[in-house]
């Protein structure tokens, strides 16, 4: 056996999936790189994290999620009310950021705690309860204004455009992606290093498993979903401050975008198997499309779809083979 | 099935959407005291109740095979994608122009319309089929596999109309979404054609125990020697094509294609529809007529909220509300909760 295939072969079967998606980013970036004049720059990747951020968190929450076997499709539905209540309560009661932010940090708890405890007490299927979560907070955002309400507040505009430099002031990042990064940071713990992130886990890989070993399974699931909830509102949180705004119709279709990045950053969807800052990668990598549509210029927006859903695909189809292989 | 008239009405699983149905029309009829109204004009019956209808007929369709679908323990998200395509695949062909012919205004179409629906119709079976594929062949989860569409057949709607709404103008195409047949909508008769051959198909032929047989348990239904895969397929195959001809219906009725916002969100009013009629979404027993019931529901739910004259923002909150209890009505630990609590309070 060569040097080389034994060097492979002590690579965990378990890596590959996370090992591909770090290909693939290196070889859209590198292709990136060597295609468009001033793509390969320190600002653009930073970009890639700013203009990510609220998808990079809401990921995290859904990584969680996925690896309990579950599903949230309420994600984008819950972004879209925390920036219409933040948006309400700022501008309509004048109240200040930090007690707004509060609020609805809350409020998106609460609402995955809900939802997550309806799937468990009553066995209900996930997709069905997350998805009449969605009509529910997509409904409540229309109740509130129908038009899409401006932020004004010095509070809120000043944290939206504040930059941190780096490098010695060549490149700066938003304090939304310095939350992304802090959420991976936290959520990787969380999945590592607690026993939360090994019950977590553990269901993925067979609940009732899991409930013979003695594991907490009930309040579990009801916390991956509760993290989820939390997550979709910090995510809208750094969403307000991205696009100052509050209406119904922000993030429509996010918790697909979510769904794909775990998928693509090789996590399993039958659950139990995957990694957080695979996540991460995922995000970048459908960032990375994009940036490359919009360098191209010739591209239409619409390629994006068409390549994310071919991604997809082709993530999928590599998950069945290694899970008819082990 | 034995049993006096009482228990048979009492037990019949139609009962409650069925029920349901006619508590929305009379709280309509309350509200809209023109709502029973029906008036013959032009040969044609116009009235509330004809509306919803018309307008519940593609939802219907969409529900059909989704029905289908579920009882397979799968499920359908990219049925919204697959209108649009359609719509935008029909727009493309028909594309239509106003030519002056001996002096009379004559509307063409690029192609002839049997033609452009059959296209239509066949991108949507063969969107059907690569879903089928990808669910009975490579054996991913039904959810991804047409999450997969879902995500990049609007792409791929957008890109057959070049981001574009494209009108259509060519008049015999609009009779699909906008004609009448002895006074009635004709898009009503597709829907209820549809049904009957599914109907048919389903007791007639041993093909509805196949389908039930492969919901409960897949394994068990191929060790004894059912074509699971190949009716799997099919399935899929067939709710592409019932999104299909939905989308054909909603193009010809707004007379347009729009590879953004047709059939959005309308996999989730199908799938609302199918459990409202009754079919539980594990699989295995399945209602056709009680989705076109749940269809049907969703649409006088909505003529409802217009009519009382709430805002129509608030549909999105009172649907899920709907799908709530409907959901925890279905789910045996809440109906054992329930007897619980009801028991308990009743104990002192």
């Amino acid at each position: 056996m060569s040097g080389l295939s034994r060097r492979f072969a002590r690579i965990d079967p378990r890596h590959l999936p996370l090992l591909g998606t770090v290909a693939v980013l290196v070889l859209t970036a590198s292709y990136g790189s060597f295609a468009y004049r001033g793509f390969f720059s320190a600002q653009v990747f930073l970009n890639l994290l700013i203009d990510n951020a609220f998808l990079c968190i809401v990921g995290v929450g859904m990584t969680f999620v996925i690896l309990s076997g579950g599903i949230d499709l309420s994600v984008g539905a819950v972004i879209a009310l925390t920036t219409m209540v933040s948006a309400a309560l700022v501008e309509h009661r004048h109240w200040s950021a930090a007690a707004a932010i509060t609020v609805v940090l809350v409020m998106g708890t609460a609402f995955g705690a809900l939802m997550g405890w309806l799937i468990e007490r009553f066995r209900l299927q996930p997709f069905i309860v997350t998805l009449a979560g969605m009509f529910l907070a997509r409904g409540l955002c229309y109740l509130i204004s129908i038009d899409s309400i401006s932020i004004t507040d010095p509070t809120y505009t000043a944290i939206s455009q504040a930059r941190l430099p780096l490098w010695s002031g060549e490149a700066s990042i938003t304090v939304g992606a310095v939350v992304a990064l802090a959420v991976v940071a936290a959520g990787i713990y969380l999945a590592h290093c607690t026993p939360f992130g090994r019950t977590v886990y553990a269901i993925g890989g067979s609940e009732s498993s899991a409930l013979l070993m003695g594991l907490p399974v009930a309040r579990c699931t009801v916390l991956v979903y509760t993290l989820s909830g939390f997550c979709s509102a910090l995510a809208g949180v750094v969403f307000t401050f991205y696009t100052l705004s509050g209406y119904g119709l922000h993030a429509v279709g996010l918790e697909l975008d979510a769904i794909a990045a775990v998928v693509i950053g090789g996590t399993l969807l039958s659950g139990g198997v995957g990694y957080v800052a695979g996540t991460l990668f995922g995000v970048l990598i459908l960032g990375i499309i994009q940036t490359l549509i919009s360098f191209d210029g010739s591209l239409s927006s619409w390629w994006t779809r068409i390549v994310i859903g071919a991604l997809l695909f082709v993530f999928c189809l590599l998950q069945r083979l290694f899970e008819s292989r082990s | 099935m034995p049993g006096s008239l009482r228990q048979r009405v009492l037990g019949h699983r139609l009962l409650w959407p069925a029920l349901a149905l006619l508590l929305l029309l009379a709280v309509n009829g309350v509200f809209n005291a023109g709502f029973w109204h029906l008036q013959w004009r032009d040969g044609h019956l116009y009235g509330s109740v004809i509306d919803i209808l018309n307008r519940a007929a593609p939802l219907a369709l969409v529900a059909l095979g989704m029905t289908l679908v579920i009882a397979t323990r799968g499920i359908d998200i990219s049925v919204g994608a697959v209108v649009a395509i359609a719509a935008a695949t029909a727009a493309l062909m028909i594309g239509g122009a106003l030519v002056i012919k001996d002096g009379v205004p004559v509307h063409t179409s690029r192609f002839p319309l049997p033609v452009a629906i059959g296209a239509a119709l066949g991108v949507a079976a063969v969107c059907g089929l690569w879903n089928g594929l990808l669910v009975a062949r490579v054996g991913m989860q039904p959810i991804i596999a047409t999450l997969i569409l879902m995500v990049a057949g609007r792409g791929i709607a957008q890109l057959l109309t070049g981001g574009q709404i494209i009108t259509i103008y060519y008049g015999p195409y609009f009779f699909l979404g906008n004609g009448f047949l002895f006074g009635l909508p004709f898009a009503v008769f597709i829907a209820a054609a549809v049904w009957a051959v599914l109907h048919l198909l389903m007791t007639r032929t041993a093909l509805g125990l196949f389908i039930q047989a492969i919901g409960i348990n897949p394994a068990a239904a191929r060790v004894a020697g059912l074509q699971e895969r190949a009716i799997t397929v099919c399935v899929y195959v067939f709710c592409g094509v019932a999104a299909g001809a939905a989308g054909l219906i909603i193009s010809s009725n707004v007379k347009s294609a729009d590879g953004n916002n047709a059939g959005l969100l309308l996999e989730l009013d199908a799938i609302l529809a199918v459990t409202l009629g009754g079919t539980a979404l594990t699989g295995g027993r399945f209602s056709l007529a009680g989705s076109v019931l749940g269809a049907l529901i969703i649409q006088a739910l909505t003529s409802m909220i217009y009519s009382i004259g709430v805002p129509p923002e608030i549909n999105m909150v009172v649907k899920a509300a709907v799908v709530f209890i409907v959901m925890l009505l279905q789910s045996a630990e809440f109906r054992r909760a329930a007897r619980g609590w009801i028991w308990r309070e009743a104990m002192p």
